[in-house]
């Protein structure tokens, strides 16, 4: 195995990410924030949880022998639990325990 | 006050530690079983910290692909962090020396964290972002130390990390009169992931917010 291949690697994907996650700070340094850009982040985080939420859910194949049903039921039992009790590691533990049961037992 | 900080910033955190410790020892056994011992996956948990990318990492590594090609593809599966960068700028603008720590640890998860309501404590900030970084981190090692997971079947136990993300927009929802912005974001993904799949959706699904959020400021402002 080729370490100095291997380092490089590691080092190109460290700083791409850490270049994407620092450019919007070095771009709008404290003072002179874009009316758009305090815009953007009032609003965003709305607009990319439900973004986020497609993303994990993105592999869901509907087509498959589980019809995506285990995600399905999942997904709702969050909502469901967070509506009516609102307590964050209830709503998570509830959810997650739904998709475990689900596919390891049922489908 | 820091004991109630503390508290605070590790109970927010126990949802992320569950998910980064299944993702992390997962992604600590792959490398071990490929061979690359226990200091290189440790390394890219604590350098690179972006699970997908680093799961992603693997193949391109086995596979051998140019530096060039894995930087191409760490920008298009991490270019989602430049919307969490726009959105922290004036949160993060007075965190001090604080803030380059801060900015190299947002991650999905952290950010769901932080970006949530009011501004709060510089300290919670710093302290959610270490405590997730923190579990990432010593799953990687257990991970790449026992090579296999242990008898209980941990399968599906990532849908913690999902349901995290499910609960962070059902409380924005319940928090905000104007659900304009959540459902910009649902369907400009829905649509994108339809158009371009699931392996190239993101940067086309963050152009179409932008466009759609900056179209909605326009005629929101006219309306008012």
């Amino acid at each position: 195995m080729n370490n100095t291949y291997i380092i490089l690697s590691i080092a190109v994907i460290a700083a791409v990410t850490l270049t994407l996650r620092a450019l919007p700070f070095l771009i709008f340094r404290s003072g002179n924030i874009p009316n758009f850009v305090t815009y953007l982040g009032n609003t965003l985080p709305y607009a990319i949880m439900g973004m986020l939420v497609v993303y994990c859910l993105r592999g869901t194949d509907f087509l498959s022998t589980t019809h995506g049903i285990p995600e399905i039921a999942a997904a709702l039992s969050v909502v469901i639990l967070h509506v009516w009790k609102r307590k964050t590691l209830l709503s998570i533990c509830g959810g997650t325990a739904v998709y475990m049961v689900l596919i390891q037992f049922v489908f | 006050m820091m004991k109630k900080v503390i508290k605070r910033a590790f109970l927010d955190t126990l949802p992320v530690m569950a998910g980064y410790l299944v993702l992390s020892i997962g992604f600590g056994v792959i490398m071990q079983s490929k061979g690359y011992g226990i200091l290189v996956p440790l390394c890219m948990s604590v350098f690179i910290y972006a699970g997908s990318m680093q799961y992603l990492a693997i193949d391109l590594l086995s596979g051998g692909a140019s530096l060039i090609a894995t930087a191409l593809t760490t920008i298009a599966v991490n270019a989602r962090h430049l919307f969490y960068g726009i959105s922290m700028v004036g949160k993060y603008k007075d965190t001090g020396k604080e803030k380059p720590y801060l900015i190299f640890s947002l991650t999905d998860e952290t950010y769901s964290l932080v970006c949530e309501g009011e501004e709060k404590d510089k300290k919670y900030y710093f302290l959610v972002s270490i405590f997730n970084h923190s579990y990432w981190v010593i799953g990687t090692f257990f991970g790449a130390l026992l090579g296999t997971v242990a008898n209980f079947n941990t399968n599906g136990i990532d849908f913690a990390l999902t349901a995290l993300f499910i609960t962070v927009f059902v409380e924005q929802w319940l928090n905000s009169k104007n659900h304009v912005y959540a459902i910009i974001g649902v369907v400009s993904s829905l649509i994108c992931l339809f158009v371009f799949g699931k392996d190239s959706f993101l940067i086309p699904a963050m152009i179409l917010i932008t466009v759609a959020l900056a179209v909605y400021k326009k005629v929101g402002a006219k309306n008012e």
